[in-house]
Order: structure tokens, then sequence, then C-alpha cells
């Protein structure tokens, strides 16, 4: 019997296969990577019964248009995504986030963007057929790890998928709408006091707007120019998702997925936990405000978002 | 020893061991990092995720679902450090280029410290290298001490790219880049020698923290004709 696949027609803009990202290699340079938005990763799996570590296609703004040959898929699409299901007898249905479809033979899936934000979520029952380097399927085109080999899909290459022998396949959905809100949370970074308090009182007070130099990286803001008054460069460091970096050009950069392992320009903040799939998912244009809360704070507010990704993922199950 | 410990984020914890680069206090990094390796491995710490040691700092990434900051600031606290099972340094030899076509600023290079290419070349390979930590890009070693006559600034523009296998030098530095990438330091050379490999699944790193690093030079036909 054939393998069943999806053929990529169009590839996207950043069309990469990820999971909860890869851990324990900091240290000779190997980064998280994984899903932007872990939680709406998360549950394009639980739809489609997987578990939450089986890897699921992530991508940006214009999405993949694939043709799935070769069998039958249970799928679902998470995140603020606009599709569409193009049946092979060109009957165009319009695809809803948030609920399991059944590919066939010969339909294809036009992805055809994300709404107001950024990355949207493809799952498939019983998952895609990648192999796990260094106990991850997330990709990192910066040292060609991952399926794929570590690189971004391109038109033609084909996805393969894992046989799947449930027939008995129950319509899973729930109402899940994607929080947007323009205030992100942080903690004070290790370098606060290398700036002066009229910058310490911006950074906190003035809006920032995210710029078009904006990847799975990081996310460059443009905004009050934050004076540094000790020094622009520190001893190179390790660096972990969420940092806010300061250049000496003054100009904000907030670390995400993707970020380089060590780095040496000042840490004037952290973003929390519990605001990292909401930081990824705001677009270029978005003009947003740093708000300071305490440690104490930020750990209660990463269990109050646990406790809500867990309700989503029990209200499937 | 641990001057201070702090906060970065919620989910790590971040070690000061002081403001010097030096190969004491980067040892004593390098002596915490090895044996929380072995302590994560054996699972003796719960929700460890990562470890980043570098010159003179160490930090430990957490899972916030398991555990929290003071859960493991306490831990680290009562920690007695002994030496780490595996902790083996080692020697390691790098073939190096420096024709023109690798050695972009050698010219640079010459008008800033005043000396001659081969004056900065026997400098620079006249010197037995310690790897104070890896990291940035997969694999990419920071090497230290350059001879001081041969000290010098970054570039003042970075380059967009900087192609794999080369190798540069900075204020106390040297470098190797082990993948295409952007990146500002005086380039001198190249490497044909592949620094990180995937494939070596248990051990893809070909210096690490730690070990000791030697360049000598190759010609430019040993360089293209290089096999591993």
């Amino acid at each position: 019997m054939s393998e069943v696949y999806l053929e990529i027609l169009r590839p996207g803009i950043n069309t990469t296969a990820q999971d909860c990202g890869r851990k324990h290699l900091y240290h000779i340079g190997i980064t998280v990577s994984g899903a932007m938005d872990l939680r709406n990763h998360m549950l394009a799996n639980a739809l489609v019964t997987n578990k939450t570590e089986e890897a699921s296609i992530e991508f940006a703004y214009q999405g993949p248009l694939l043709k799935l040959k070769n069998g039958m898929i249970n799928f679902a699409i998470t995140g603020d995504v606009a599709f569409n299901i193009v049946r092979k007898n060109s009957m165009v249905e319009e695809g809803k986030c948030y609920q399991n479809y059944i590919l066939e033979s010969d339909d294809q899936l036009d992805i055809i963007s994300t709404k107001k934000s950024v990355y949207g979520y493809l799952s498939v029952s019983g998952g895609f057929k990648f192999e796990k380097t260094w106990n991850s399927f997330s990709v990192n085109t910066k040292a060609n790890v991952g399926p794929n080999n570590g690189k971004k899909y391109s038109i033609g290459e084909k996805i393969f998928i894992k046989s799947y022998e449930n027939l008995k396949i129950k319509e899973r959905k729930i109402n899940y709408i994607n929080p947007v809100n323009n205030l992100i949370r942080v903690l004070k970074g290790t370098n606060f006091n290398y700036f002066s308090n009229d910058s310490q009182n911006k950074f906190f007070k003035d809006e920032y707007l995210i710029t078009n130099l904006t990847d799975r990286m990081g996310m460059r803001l443009k905004g009050s120019i934050l004076e540094n008054i000790k020094s622009t460069n520190i001893k190179s460091e390790g660096l972990i998702k969420g940092v806010v970096q300061v250049p000496a050009d003054g100009n904000p950069i907030i670390l995400l997925n993707d970020h380089g392992t060590i780095g040496g320009y000042p840490k004037i903040g952290v973003v929390i936990s519990a605001d990292l799939d909401r930081v990824a998912q705001l677009p270029p244009g978005t003009s947003i405000k740093f708000k300071e809360v305490t440690l104490v704070e930020a750990e209660n507010l990463f269990k109050n978002y646990l406790s809500e990704t867990n309700k989503y993922l029990n209200a499937i199950n | 020893m641990i001057k201070n410990i702090s906060n970065l984020g919620d989910a790590a914890i971040y070690c000061d061991f002081g403001t010097e680069v030096n190969e004491t206090i980067n040892s004593e990094v390098i002596k915490y990092f090895n044996y929380l390796s072995d302590v994560t491995e054996e699972r003796k710490i719960e929700g460890i995720t990562n470890l980043t040691p570098s010159y003179n700092k160490l930090i430990i990434s957490f899972d916030l679902g398991i555990t929290n900051y003071s859960n493991i600031k306490k831990k680290i606290e009562n920690l007695k450090i002994e030496d780490s099972k595996k902790q083996s340094s080692k020697k390691v030899k790098i073939p190096v280029c420096c024709d023109d076509k690798y050695g972009l600023d050698f010219k640079r290079l010459s008008e800033k410290l005043s000396l001659p290419k081969e004056e900065i070349l026997k400098l620079y390979l006249d010197k037995e290298y310690f790897c104070y930590m890896t990291g940035f890009i997969a694999g990419m070693p920071f090497l230290g001490d350059l001879d001081q006559n041969i000290r010098c600034d970054r570039l003042e523009t970075p380059r967009v790219k900087v192609s794999k296998g080369s190798v540069g030098i900075t204020e106390q530095f040297a470098n190797i880049y082990t993948f295409e990438s952007p990146g500002g330091w005086n380039i001198i050379g190249s490497t044909p020698k592949k620094i990180f490999k995937k494939e070596n699944i248990n051990d893809p790193v070909l210096i690490k923290p730690g070990d000791k690093v030697i360049f000598y030079e190759i010609t430019n036909e040993e360089y293209l004709n290089w096999n591993e």
C-alpha cells in the first residue's frame, strides 16, 4: 500500500514541523525551538486525539496549500486562521478552527492566512511520520536540525503521515477565543539598573511598536529610546526565551523560540511565562505596553495559564 | 564560588560567579555545570530543562509547571559540588587556512594593530587556547586568551553573512563560525574541519567548555582536499 502524505502545492511563508521544544542543549548552542504558541499546538493535537507532545505543522501569516494522497486523514487547525477545504469534486468548504475534519485522497487543504495573529497549527490523527532529533520533532533552521532536514517546507515536498486505523472518528470541537491583549507583563531583567531612571520609567509607561524585523528568533521593537548609562555590552552570557534585551541603539528586542543561546546585550526585562504564547501571536504593526509584575504574581499567573490550558484540553477529551 | 543568585524571569535562575573573564572563574562555572548535568540526568533535582554556562555566569532554566525559583535556589545553595563523573578536558587541533581569500580582515587588523600579517598570524598560532563556552549558534566555541598584541574590537558594522568555517578574533577571544551566520568578528581564516556534527547524536560538538584548542596552519590545497 502506498504511504499517505500531504503534497505541498504552496509552502506558505514559514511552514515548519514543531512540538513542545528541545531541552538540555543550550550549553552547546542548540536553542529551544518548538511551537511559538504552545497552547494552540497542544489544542490542535488534542482535537485529533494525539498526545500534546506529537508534532504539529506550524505556519505563519500565509499558510500552505496541501493535497492529500493515498488515504484519509482526520485533522484540526488551531489559531486565528482562515482556511478552506477544496474537495476533489471542486466543492469548497469554509473551515473553522478548533474542530476536526476528514480529508480524503486528492482533497486539498488551503490554509489561506492567519487573521489578527501570526501563527497557526495543523495536526492529524496518529501524527506525522517524523523522526525525533534530541528528543524533539522541532525544526531548528539555524542548525538544520529536525524534520525536513531542519528546513522550512518548499513547494513539491511531501509530509508523510503515520497510518491511523481508527475509523470511528468522533466530532470534537471547543469554543476557544484567542486572547488579544497588548499588555505584556515582565519581570525586571538582570541589567535593569544599566538604564537611566527616565528610561526605566519610559519602558513601563510608553508604547512600543512591533516592527517588521520580527521572526521566530525575536521581535524588534521601536519606541522611546532606552538610554544605557552603564555599558551597552555585557560579557556574553546565557539567554532564555522572553528576555527583553537592549542593544546600543536603545531599541528593545524580545527573544523568542529560535534565539541565540548566548549574547552580550543588557537585559532590561523578561516576559513572564504566562504571556509568551500571546506575545508570539502579536503581528508587526501592533503597539504593546510592558507592565511590571513581581515574581510571585508571575508564578500565580502561570498557574492560571496552565489551569486554563488544562480546562480546554479536558473539554476536548 | 557563586557570588550571587537571582531570578532571570520566572523560569530561570541566574548564578553570578563574578565580573572578570578568566580561566579560574570560568573553571568554577564549568565545574558547577558538569556537576549539575549529572544531577539533572539522575533526576536528583526535578524540573531543570537547560543549563547555560558562560564566561562567569551559569543560567539554570526550569519548567515552571514542575518547580519554581525558590525551590531550585534552595537546592543550588545546598549543593555540595563534586567533580563530574564524565568531566574530561581534551586537547583539539584545528587546521586553519589563512590565505587572503579566507582571512578577510588582515588588512584592517594590520592597520589597527600596526603589525604585519605574518606577525599577527605567528602570535595567533603560537598559543594553546581554553574553551570558555560554546553557543550562540550550535557548537560555536569561545576561546581565550589571545596574545595582548593582537586584541582588537569587533567590526563597526557586522557582516550580514559570515561563511561556515570562518575563524575570527575579537578582544581577548578567538572563535569558529560553525554555521553561516551574521557576525562582527575579525575574520583571519577558515577551517575545513567539522566542529558540529548532528550525525554524532551523543556527542555532536567537537569543542566543549574546558577543552584546550591549538590552531595550525594548512595550505589552500590541503584545505580544499580536506577529507573527514
